[in-house]
């Protein structure tokens, strides 16, 4: 008796002995040209992504991601790697994805975030330049009745547990219109909910409503979207703080795509375009000015982008454009010398 | 003599410096202090471990830049909640949202709680009946039921209920309205009345359980057996009713009516509320009609046999010889099967019901403080759970056979 409790007394110290030997090491907080140096060991981006909203990603027919936020995580891999088909997408929740990204679990969280002050000063994250401008729509049944906000008044509003409940509290709140919000954390369920009439409204980012109409009612045109932008919600991408040139090398991918749209750089002209004699454009794909190597990239890094995924305006129509499955109008999401707010800084 | 003195005083120094150290020796060569001490280093271990763990993981948030601490429940939450035990706004706190959450859970957990027993006994009893049917009808729901995942059956009855007509083209009920919003019936409108009456039922209740003790004092004191009947169903009916007609015999209605989205007035019983309750107190209940059968069969057979010899009724048997046996067998699983329903309600969060979890996850992506949300949550269902076992334990005390 003795000597077993002795033993298992020794054999228990040992045993957080030797967990408390390797005390900081793991898990400590990303240092400069880490995540560079682990995508290029791994051979592979790792992704965070929504798990479900068409247009920005998704999984369609063919078994594979598709959307803008998707693109957009092509275009870093293939900055870095040169190719863009590698990359590992992981879907995240609403809830899971700052944890995701926080623990390593992602190297880049591409998935609809808002860039407001709290998640970029609270969270240990950074958020690139926004790369899609959008804000809180509402989509109600036809028949209901309701042409525009006011007529809410006593809805049952489905939402997502998100910063769109607080814009939901804040839009009804301030116009004195009273609701009850039903909070589905699933987006099938939620959407559901809302189809089986459970709700009278769903309350969601804008950009995401063509969306559940084209792929989740039977027949989209039972449902309105109501006219107006109820909130503002730069999405953007978001990186651990504390590795600069990671941080860099995302920002600088996200104004390339808006440089090369500007400079009418597209996927489909990108080869006769590294014969221009304009110098933006030579420094753009690299023919001059060895701008992705002050990144840490290859000198073509926009070149392959381009080639391989699109300028902006590639992605957009791809996913957005007149022969997509949900149009949207390019409305903020249209370069700044055409009436948007994309505005890529000078690559030079 | 002195010398000797001198001699005996050297001696008994050395002795009690002997049978000090005799006695250290004995003190930690007793088996009872020896575990003591392990006992001690290992909660010290623990609580050394506990620190180590805490302050890496704050001092690794902080590297990283994340906030931390539990200063951001003073904020306000800004957001609304749909189902509310206590007035709430979107201005409120975070804390006072985390109170509605918890507020919620209990109430769904109780209800549950409630639901599942009444229907565990009804079916268990059925279980052991001689009648061939009703048996069989008892396996299969018992089968039925605790062979779904319990989050299968929160999402069947959420979309049962689901696919009930809009409300404007409800189900009428006598008295209410039935549509995918939920169950609306009448209520008696607001009325001071009320309140007195609803005091006069609880202290009649109060009063006829008195009663009910004082007859047994006297029947088991003095072999009496006082008809008391009577007197208990007038404390719990006259009494209140008698309250109720002094205060003015209110009997205005809250009656529900179809306004704009939906009904107005009246009182609704959710959709999400009772997709959750019925969830996971139908699959509860499988476990506890299994749980009463197996405390019925543990009652001797003999003590039946006896029974009925005596001409109990088959009521009276299970009543008086059956039930409160069995109470002893059935008692420690019930009290886990109610707090697995207390923690089986987190489920919530896949329907929509605003319980703690649901509440939580609000939080949690609003502020993105991931690590406190879910402290605070293990700690309130650590505490629920507890609560639960500790009375469950009480009352296990209260049924066990009594040795004296």
């Amino acid at each position: 008796m003795l000597k077993k409790s002795h033993l298992a007394a020794s054999a228990l110290l040992l045993a957080l002995g030797s967990f408390l030997a390797p005390a900081q090491a793991e898990n400590a907080p990303a240092v400069n040209g880490d995540t560079v140096k682990k995508i290029k060991a791994r051979g592979e981006l790792v992704c965070g992504v929504h798990p479900a909203r068409h247009g920005f990603a998704a999984i369609n027919s063919k078994g594979q991601w598709e959307g803008l936020d998707v693109d957009f995580c092509r275009a870093l891999a293939t900055a870095v790697l040169g190719d863009a088909s590698k990359v590992r997408f992981t879907p995240l929740s609403t809830a899971q994805r700052f944890m995701a990204l926080q623990s390593g679990e992602v190297d880049v969280l591409s998935r609809n975030t808002t860039a407001t002050l709290t998640n970029d000063v609270s969270l240990g994250i950074s958020f690139a330049p926004p790369n899609f401008y959008t804000g809180t729509g509402f989509m109600v049944r036809a028949n209901s009745g309701v042409k525009k906000l006011e007529d809410l008044d006593g809805a049952t509003v489905c939402v997502t547990p998100s910063s769109t409940e607080r814009n939901v509290a804040q839009i009804f709140g301030s116009r004195n219109i009273h609701y009850t919000p039903v909070v589905i954390e699933n987006n099938k369920e939620y959407v559901a909910a809302y189809l089986a009439g459970r709700c009278d409204v769903i309350a969601r980012d804008k950009v995401a409503l063509p969306g559940i109409l084209a792929f989740d009612t039977d027949k989209p045109q039972d449902h309105v979207l109501l006219p107006g932008m109820y909130s503002k919600e730069p999405l953007a991408m978001a990186v651990r703080k504390g590795d600069n040139q990671w941080y860099d090398i995302v920002k600088w991918v996200v104004y390339a795509t808006f440089d090369a749209e500007e400079m009418d750089v597209n996927q489909s002209n990108v080869d006769e375009k590294l014969k221009s004699t304009d110098p933006d454009v030579q420094g753009l794909l690299g023919v001059t000015g060895g701008f992705g190597q002050k990144l840490g990239l290859d000198d073509k890094w926009v070149y392959n982008i381009v080639k391989q995924v699109g300028n902006y305006g590639d992605i957009y129509n791809r996913h957005f454009g007149p022969k997509s499955a949900e149009p949207l109008d390019r409305d903020l999401n249209n370069q700044w010398n055409k009436g948007g707010l994309l505005y890529g800084l000078p690559i030079r | 003599m002195m010398k000797q003195s001198d001699n005996s005083g050297v001696l008994a120094s050395d002795a009690t410096r002997e049978a000090t150290a005799f006695r250290l020796f004995t003190f930690f060569g007793s088996q009872s202090v020896r575990s003591a001490c392990y006992q001690l280093l290992l909660a010290a271990l623990l609580a050394g471990f506990s620190y180590w763990l805490y302050s890496n993981v704050v001092e690794n948030l902080h590297a990283q830049r994340i906030s931390t601490g539990f200063g951001f429940l003073h904020q306000p939450a800004h957001f609304a909640i749909g189902e509310t035990l206590i007035p709430y706004s979107a201005n409120d706190t975070y804390t006072r949202a985390l109170v509605v959450g918890f507020l919620n859970t209990l109430y769904v957990t109780l209800c549950g709680i409630v639901l599942a027993t009444l229907l565990g006994f009804l079916v268990g009893i059925g279980r052991v009946s001689r009648n061939w049917l009703l048996m069989k009808v008892c396996v299969t729901y018992v089968e039925l039921l605790r062979n779904v995942p319990v989050i299968l059956h929160v999402i069947f009855w959420s979309m049962v209920i689901r696919n009930l007509p809009a409300p404007r083209q409800a189900i009428e009920l006598p008295g209410g309205f039935l549509t995918n919003r939920g169950l609306t019936f009448s209520v008696p409108a607001a009325h001071s009345g009320w309140q007195w009456t609803l005091l006069a039922l609880l202290a009649g209740c109060v009063l006829s359980l008195l009663v009910s003790l004082l007859a047994r004092y006297w029947r088991e004191r003095r072999s009496k057996v006082l008809p008391t009947g009577r007197i208990r169903l007038a404390l719990i009916i006259g009494l209140p009713l008698m309250v109720w007609w002094l205060s003015g015999a209110p009997h205005a209605l809250n009656t529900p009516e179809l306004r704009g989205f939906n009904f107005r007035g009246g009182f609704t019983i959710s959709p999400e509320f009772t997709a959750l309750l019925l969830g996971i107190s139908l699959y509860s209940s499988a476990y506890i009609a299994e749980i009463v059968r197996a405390g019925i069969q543990s009652v001797p057979k003999g003590q039946l046999e006896a029974a009925r010899a005596l001409s109990f009724s088959s009521w009276h048997v299970m009543r008086y010889v059956v039930i409160p046996q069995a109470m002893r067998v059935m008692v420690p699983p019930l009290a886990s099967k109610y707090v697995s329903l207390a923690k089986n309600s987190s489920i919530a969060v896949v329907i929509g019901y605003p319980e703690l979890a649901n509440i939580s996850n609000t939080m949690m992506s609003q502020t993105g403080q991931a690590l406190e949300a879910i402290a605070i949550m293990m700690v309130v269902y650590l505490v629920i759970s507890g609560t639960t076992s500790l009375l469950m334990n009480l009352f296990n005390r209260y049924v066990a056979i009594k040795e004296r």
